[in-house]
């Protein structure tokens, strides 16, 4: 598998993705600027990371969906091609209409960086299906603006279509749903606050979200 | 304009400093260069009442490859692998404008790092704040320091990674805002992995050569800050909110990776951070180090206000600026990289032979004065010390002032000692912090006793930690000197890791007054003996005096922080205890100390006594047993006895795995309280599986004690010579010491 890390002005946890899929997963990986027209060829996966892409100015994501590789990113999902975004790559996905809902503060107003545990949801997709349903898995979440949310018909729709992917156990942000990250319908885009790439020293099955196959 | 001597006054400087600065110049400076003197001859850019000091400190060993000087020292770690790491503070802007004042303190201490072609990779905050439990102001500081550190450094993309925080009447009115980050860097000609820069100098040199000037434009903010936090804070000082810059991270965050990608190229002579005393600090300092001068033109300096003067030019400390002295003829290649990171880059100046720092505006001079007088020709003072008064009242006092603990009350008081802001867990802090971004966070914050962090592309792993007891410090500057290095060079020993060198920060009063360069002088004596003997020499540093009101002066507080290198076969240890029925040991030797202590605060409500005592041969023989125990695995956790004593340090053990301990200590004529709450130095909890019994008896001989075994039963039993004083529920006790900040926190 070819994974490609996309490199936004701010990105903070490319280099984290990069290595965890190289030096982890032992899959081959490259970066991408923001600002190529075009992706490498043979691309498997995206990884759009975490971070304060554009400094998160306006609204989190809301300027790097304006940013030319995310035409190509669009393209290559609605193609097929799997692409997760982790974090501020979640708050992208939501901004640019990949992934419906929004990303909001926390209800607590504070940034919250920890372990925690998650619900896996949905286990029949490329990304969690090495767990069983309704397995709890460990991931640390690290951020500021993660509480999910989705109008009412949205949240059904969600539902209905097996689009939840994993669910806090114990909801650190005000979630809607306790909802932690969600498919697209297709179930080849997922976006995650939660951040698989960082259990390197402990919880390491959780690293599979990253290993697509 | 004519200068007279109110002017020479606001500028902070004495009129014998004034005298000095006609005489290098042969003339009366302009404004502007009167400017220019008082912030770069002022004590945080001069150091000029504790230059004599700070001589104290050993800065060598076989490990330093840059020690202080330059913008940051930096260590070796083997195969071309150099560690830059430095703190410094932010405590004036901090005690005017919290959250914008700790952000711009993380800032500034991350430029010092990259400016080094380091990449920063962890951060540490030492914070000291007045009794939140008490001080609605103390609660809003705190509150806003941390968000500013947070949203700073989360941002930024480096991980807050440890710190401490204490909170004690004398910081009610100068809280204590220090900032420590560590970075990699390339130290030889190997190439360690691309994420890291190579070595780079802050030096200006080759005539001709181009002064570069990147990143955010230069406003009105921070005018003379360095200054501002050179003298006393009074009621107007909280209406000079100019004084204080605002941050962006995000800016920071292209400009580290833009500087590390300018280092892969050959245009770099040499680079620098703007910080306190912005342009001209910088450009001075750079000058001077290369033996050249340098010439700029105001006007070509980027501005965000307009009609701003060469005097708030020189002087403004805008934040997120870093000076590149580029090579000429290779400007190109610089300026393609700037603009790859959409960052603001313009040629303002040239290096010149002739040794003079040379200010245009728009070609006509405005300011000519030596390089060298700015940055290295301020006046040193030798100040005369005295013993402070209050230290013949606190030194009378005996242990049996006060009442011993009791069978009957010792629960209680453990109760209020694991809740008391001090001793309870900083979980309500680090959770703000992003603390694994980068992925190098072997441990979390509180499961170790210092930050364990891997060094990516390479098989290093580090430990780091500061420490700084200021109450101790308080009471014996001397021993309290000693212990803060001893201290944070045990919490490094106590994870596997064999401590290297050391940063420092002095935050003291007033140093014109006797009895407070007495405490400057008398710790940092302690803490240089300290360092010798630990082999942990000062490679960065930075000094804050005059961190007192009209009312009120801060304990004197020196910040150390130390790094330590693990070997390859080392597995790094943590506090927790691992297994039941392992053998609960502890090391050291109990005392009767309890000066000082939180035990004294909490339960009688006193600061007085002297502080625990440090003999540094046996600190320095009982780490080198402990890292000797860990590399031969014959330990399962370790934990030092620092603050509230053996009963906070065993309730601290049982966290993580939920496992409780049944011990018992026998007095030998000792105080209930010297060995429950005492905070003798040089002391650890341990514990061993029986097969390693023999092994780990055999290192440290008479100097260790077996009082128990853990249990799988999540309580803490602590009894001496039989009889039963402590007897807790540990989820109840840990419960406690999880949420008492945050509870404090939310006193409205």
């Amino acid at each position: 598998m070819k994974y490609g890390v996309v490199v936004f002005p701010g990105s903070n946890c490319d280099s984290d993705c990069y290595h965890a899929v190289t030096d982890q997963l032992h899959e081959e990986a490259v970066y991408i600027w923001h600002e190529e027209a075009s992706l490498p060829n043979g691309l498997d996966v995206i990884v759009l990371p975490g971070g304060f892409s554009y400094g998160d100015y306006l609204r989190c994501g809301a300027i790097s969906k304006f940013s030319k590789i995310m035409q190509e990113v669009i393209k290559f999902a609605n193609n097929g091609g799997y692409v997760i975004g982790i974090c501020n790559g979640f708050q992208i996905l939501t901004e640019c209409g990949l992934l419906p809902g929004a990303l909001l503060m926390n209800t607590s107003q504070k940034f919250i960086c920890k372990s925690l545990e998650l619900e896996v949801v949905n286990n029949q997709t490329s990304f969690t299906k090495t767990f069983t349903p309704g397995e709890i898995i460990t991931v640390p979440i690290a951020h500021g603006e993660g509480r999910y949310h989705i109008d009412e018909n949205g949240l059904k729709e969600l539902m209905a279509n097996d689009q939840i992917a994993f669910k806090y156990v114990n909801n650190p942000n005000g979630s809607i749903a306790d909802i932690a990250g969600i498919f697209n319908k297709k179930k080849n885009v997922l976006g995650m606050m939660p951040h698989p790439e960082r259990c390197l020293f402990r919880n390491r099955k959780s690293l599979n979200i990253l290993d697509i196959k | 304009m004519e200068i007279t001597p109110e002017i020479v006054k606001e500028h902070g400087l004495s009129m014998q400093e004034y005298e000095r600065i006609n005489e290098i110049l042969g003339r009366k400076p302009n404004i502007n260069e009167l400017g220019m003197y008082s912030v770069l001859w002022s004590e945080h850019c001069s150091y000029k009442n504790s230059k004599l000091v700070l001589k104290k400190f050993p800065t060598k060993s076989e490990y330093v490859l840059l020690g202080p000087g330059e913008n940051s020292g930096v260590i070796d770690l083997g195969d071309d692998v150099g560690l830059s790491f430095k703190i410094e503070s932010h405590n004036h802007p901090s005690a005017i404008e919290p959250y914008q004042g700790a952000a711009t303190g993380i800032g500034g201490i991350i430029r010092d790092i990259f400016a080094m072609g380091a990449r920063p990779i962890a951060a540490l905050d030492s914070l000291r704040f007045g009794d939140i439990t008490k001080d609605s102001n103390s609660r809003h500081l705190f509150e806003y320091v941390v968000k500013g550190i947070g949203n700073y450094g989360n941002c930024v993309g480096v991980p807050t990674v440890a710190g401490e925080v204490c909170f004690e009447d004398a910081y009610s009115d100068n809280c204590l805002v220090n900032a420590m980050c560590v970075g990699v860097v390339q130290s030889g000609d190997k190439e360690i992995d691309s994420l890291y820069g190579r070595m780079i100098k802050g030096v200006a040199k080759g005539e001709g050569n181009h002064v570069l000037y990147v990143g955010s434009s230069t406003g009105r903010d921070g005018i003379h800050g360095a200054t501002f936090a050179s003298v006393e804070l009074t009621e107007e000082s909280t209406e000079n909110k100019s004084s204080v810059q605002v941050g962006d991270p995000f800016q920071e965050k292209l400009l580290i990776e833009a500087c590390l990608e300018l280092l892969k190229t050959d245009c770099v002579v040499g680079m620098g951070d703007m910080g306190a005393a912005g342009i001209t600090s910088s450009l001075s300092e750079m000058a001077s180090r290369g033996n050249h001068g340098i010439e700029i033109d105001v006007a070509l300096v980027p501005q965000r206000e307009t009609g701003m003067t060469p005097y708030e030019i020189l002087l403004s400390e805008s934040q997120e600026r870093m000076v590149v002295i580029v090579e000429k003829g290779k400007e190109e290649k610089a300026f393609n990289i700037i603009k790859k990171w959409d960052l603001h880059g313009v040629i303002i100046g040239k290096v010149t032979k002739d040794g003079m720092f040379r200010i245009l505006e728009k070609g006509k001079v405005v300011a000519e004065v030596p390089a060298r007088s700015l940055a290295d020709d301020a006046p040193v003072y030798e100040r005369k010390g005295k013993v402070p008064d209050y230290l013949l009242k606190t030194r009378e006092f005996k242990n049996t002032d006060v009442a011993d603990v009791t069978e009957a009350n010792s629960n209680i008081i453990l109760k209020k000692l694991v809740a008391a802001p001090n001793i309870a867990s900083k979980r309500w802090v680090y959770e703000q912090y992003d603390h694994m971004v980068q992925t190098n966070t072997f441990v979390n914050p509180g499961e170790a006793d210092a930050a364990v962090i891997y060094i990516k592309g390479t098989d290093k792993r580090i430990a780091v930690k500061t420490d700084g007891n200021g109450r101790y410090c308080y009471l014996n500057p001397l021993v309290g000197g000693k212990i803060a290095v001893a201290e944070a060079a045990r919490n490094v020993a106590c994870t596997g890791a064999k401590p290297l060198a050391m940063t420092n920060c002095l935050n003291f009063g007033n140093p014109e007054k006797q009895d407070s360069f007495f405490q400057l002088d008398m710790s940092v004596e302690g803490m240089a003996e300290a360092c010798r003997k630990l082999s942990t020499p000062v490679i960065s540093g930075n000094v804050s005096l005059y961190n007192e009101s009209e009312s009120r002066r801060v304990y004197p507080t020196p910040v150390v922080g130390i790094v330590g290198l693990f070997d390859k076969d080392v597995e790094p240890m943590t506090i927790s205890f691992k297994n039941d029925s392992d053998l609960v040991y502890l090391v050291g030797q109990n005392k009767d100390e309890i000066g000082g202590s939180e035990y004294l605060k909490v339960a009688h409500d006193l600061i007085t006594g002297d502080c625990p005592g440090m003999d540094l041969d046996y600190e320095v023989a009982m780490q080198s047993k402990i890292l000797k125990a860990i590399k031969l695995k014959l330990v399962n956790s370790v934990h030092d006895v620092s603050d509230g004593g053996i009963a906070v340090a065993m309730l601290e053990c049982m966290k993580g795995n939920n496992l409780g301990a049944d011990v018992n200590f026998k007095s030998n004529g000792l105080r209930n309280d010297s060995i429950l709450f005492g905070e003798t130095q040089s002391r650890y909890v341990v514990t061993v599986s029986g097969n390693n019994k023999d092994a780990f008896e055999g290192i440290f001989e008479k100097d260790c004690e077996l009082v128990g075994k853990t249990q799988k039963n999540d309580s803490l039993s602590i009894k001496i010579d039989g009889k039963t004083f402590i007897d807790i529920d540990g989820k109840e006790y840990k419960d406690i010491y999880d949420n008492s900040i945050s509870k404090v926190m939310t006193i409205e």
